[in-house]
């Protein structure tokens, strides 16, 4: 006779774990260190010798169990088979007793395990398991009050975060498949290393929901590319900060808002999406207003900043495919932009007209009589986008149009013209001079049915290098 | 005795867990200095002898107190000080 022993894992609530208490105590007769776990009830099985409670359901989660009755076989200390409900020829095979449970039915499915019940899985790996976390713990009393000590901290942007307990962080994590200690980049100004968990910590405190992971981790890369110069987005007394869009089919999977209010307030992705990406920078990089953010205003786009683009017209080129991605690959674009500036035009009817009307409302950014310093989004309305669409002109054309109409003479734009002391170099009075260089110019398409009005986003004043500061876009994956 | 709770930090944990306290100022000169009695019964007369110290230095001082030393300081209190002085000193006498 082999050295064996055998458990079982039932819980008093499951049909099946009550039609196989007499196989339980036959199983409990025979002795071999039979133990039933029991999961709510410590005095069933009745009549069985070693039930085991297990209410807190530690052995259930160090076993695996996502099935009761599950009928497990040791030998020598480990298991060598298990099997999930009751089937007859499996717990006879098992249990090395052929006439097992004589009398029931061959099969009956077993019920879900306590240890699996929705929303207790990350409550028993804090308990009983190993979390890996690498962050540290930060101990509060029982009555101080969590959001009170993120506060006193200097973690807070302002606005409530919501505590990064262990078990919040575990169901972050579980929104990437990357793994918690991957480094995703440095982040300005202290230039901290930032790891996957250190992205879910934050995220969990700007209230995101798990599956915005991918695209809180994507934001994270786009805004390390070089190109993006981040640091000098965060340490400008200018007031930009970084705008995220989003393309693909993730922004509908995540319920973002690319409709009505899709720059304003009341949608969680929109409004958390961009707020973790602001928190990382102030707690992981230390960027902190007043201290590396030295803007002279800022914006409440610096609080959050993030939409979706309206995909529903085929007809649409989406931002991400004019930028180079396929048709259907999500993406972050992530711009340096400023609050938004509303653009009313109720009367023009004509794409020529509104186009022009348009370069009118963007040569009012910054400053009206300068030129090429900076880029802009012009998030273009539904009601807008239709004059232009029903006139047949595409992404290209209308941006075309649009840069082409910003072009005036130089004489009206030179520092002191029109008495007013700002304006471009003396030296270009005699030019036609463009508001921004080629690629100045980006349109995304969002916002409700109704409503002659776009926005325009201005860009950071560094967009006068170019070369230098530009957008970035990065796929997001999973 | 109560229980801990616990979060995880989201910093890059350069500073350490416990707060440094803040740097005192370099000099009391063109201040004011609060003077805080938390209540118990002679703090007055030690207060009183700070500030006789403080005066004689030509440093300006406002006197604030608690009503009674078995209750915190009340916000208002605590705004007040904030808003009239640069340096508070709390005082324990009995």
């Amino acid at each position: 006779m082999p050295d064996f022993s055998l458990a079982v894992f039932a819980k008093r609530e499951c049909p099946t774990c009550v039609l196989v208490e007499p196989v339980l105590r036959e199983l409990a007769a025979r002795g071999n260190g039979f133990k039933v776990y029991s999961q709510d009830d410590p005095v069933f099985p009745g009549r069985v010798n070693g039930v085991v409670d297990d209410r807190e359901l530690e052995q259930s989660f160090h076993h695996h169990i996502e099935i009761v009755p599950t009928l497990i076989r040791f030998e020598g200390g480990r298991e060598v088979a298990r099997t999930e409900g009751w089937d007859a020829r499996e717990w006879r095979r098992i249990s090395g007793i052929a006439e097992l449970g004589k009398g029931l039915p061959d099969f009956r499915p077993g019920c879900g395990s306590k240890s699996v019940e929705p929303g207790l899985a990350e409550y028993l790996q804090v308990k009983f398991g190993a979390t890996g976390f690498k962050s540290r713990q930060v101990e509060y009393g029982e009555f101080d009050d969590p959001i009170e000590v993120c506060y006193e901290r200097g973690w807070s942007d302002g606005l409530p975060v919501t505590p990064p307990t262990d078990v919040r962080v575990l169901r972050m994590l579980s929104g990437t498949t990357r793994k918690p200690g991957e480094i995703v980049g440095r982040i300005p100004p202290n230039l901290a290393e930032c790891t996957v968990e250190k992205v879910a910590i934050n995220a969990v405190m700007a209230g995101c929901k798990p599956e915005y992971m991918p695209v809180v981790l994507a934001a994270v890369e786009a805004a390390l590319v070089p190109e993006f110069t981040l640091h000098g987005l965060l340490a400008t007394t200018y007031f930009s900060g970084p705008v995220i869009m989003v393309n693909g089919p993730i922004a509908k999977r995540i319920g973002m808002n690319c409709g009505i209010n899709a720059l304003g307030q009341g949608n969680r992705a929109n409004a958390t999406i961009g707020r973790a990406l602001q928190l990382i920078v102030r707690n992981v990089g230390g960027g902190r207003p007043g201290e590396a953010d030295r803007a002279t205003l800022g914006n409440p786009g610096k609080y959050t900043f993030c939409f979706a683009e309206d995909e529903s017209d085929p007809g649409w080129e989406p931002l991400s495919v004019s930028r180079g991605y396929a048709r259907g690959v999500s993406t972050v674009t992530l711009f340096q932009g400023e609050g938004v500036q509303g653009f009313v035009d109720q009367k023009s009817r004509t794409p020529d007209a509104l186009a022009r009307s348009l370069a009118m409302g963007l040569n009012a950014i910054g400053h009206p009589k300068v030129a090429q310093t900076q880029r802009a989004i012009l998030v273009l309305s539904p009601e807008h986008y239709a004059i232009f669409r029903e006139g047949g002109w595409d992404r290209a054309r209308i941006t075309r149009e649009i840069m082409a109409a910003t072009v005036r003479p130089g004489k009206d734009l030179v520092a002191g013209a029109q008495g007013v002391g700002e304006g471009i170099p003396a030296a270009r009075a005699n030019e036609n001079v463009p508001k921004f260089y080629e690629d100045g110019l980006m349109i995304v398409r969002a916002g409700g049915p109704a409503g002659l009005f776009s926005a325009i986003l201005p860009g950071w004043l560094a967009g006068r290098n170019r070369l230098e500061l530009q957008p970035v876009t990065k796929e997001i994956k999973p | 005795m109560t229980s801990m709770h616990s979060m995880r930090d989201p910093t890059a944990e350069t500073s350490p867990l416990k707060r440094p306290r803040r740097t005192p100022p370099a000099t009391l000169e063109g201040g004011t200095v609060a003077l805080f009695d938390i209540g118990k019964t002679r703090t007055p007369e030690f207060l009183d002898q700070i500030e006789l110290r403080l005066k004689e230095r030509n440093i300006r001082t406002k006197r604030f107190g608690k009503p009674t030393n078995s209750k915190v300081a009340t916000p208002e209190i605590l705004q007040q000080v904030a808003e009239e002085a640069d340096v508070v000193l709390i005082a324990l006498s009995d």
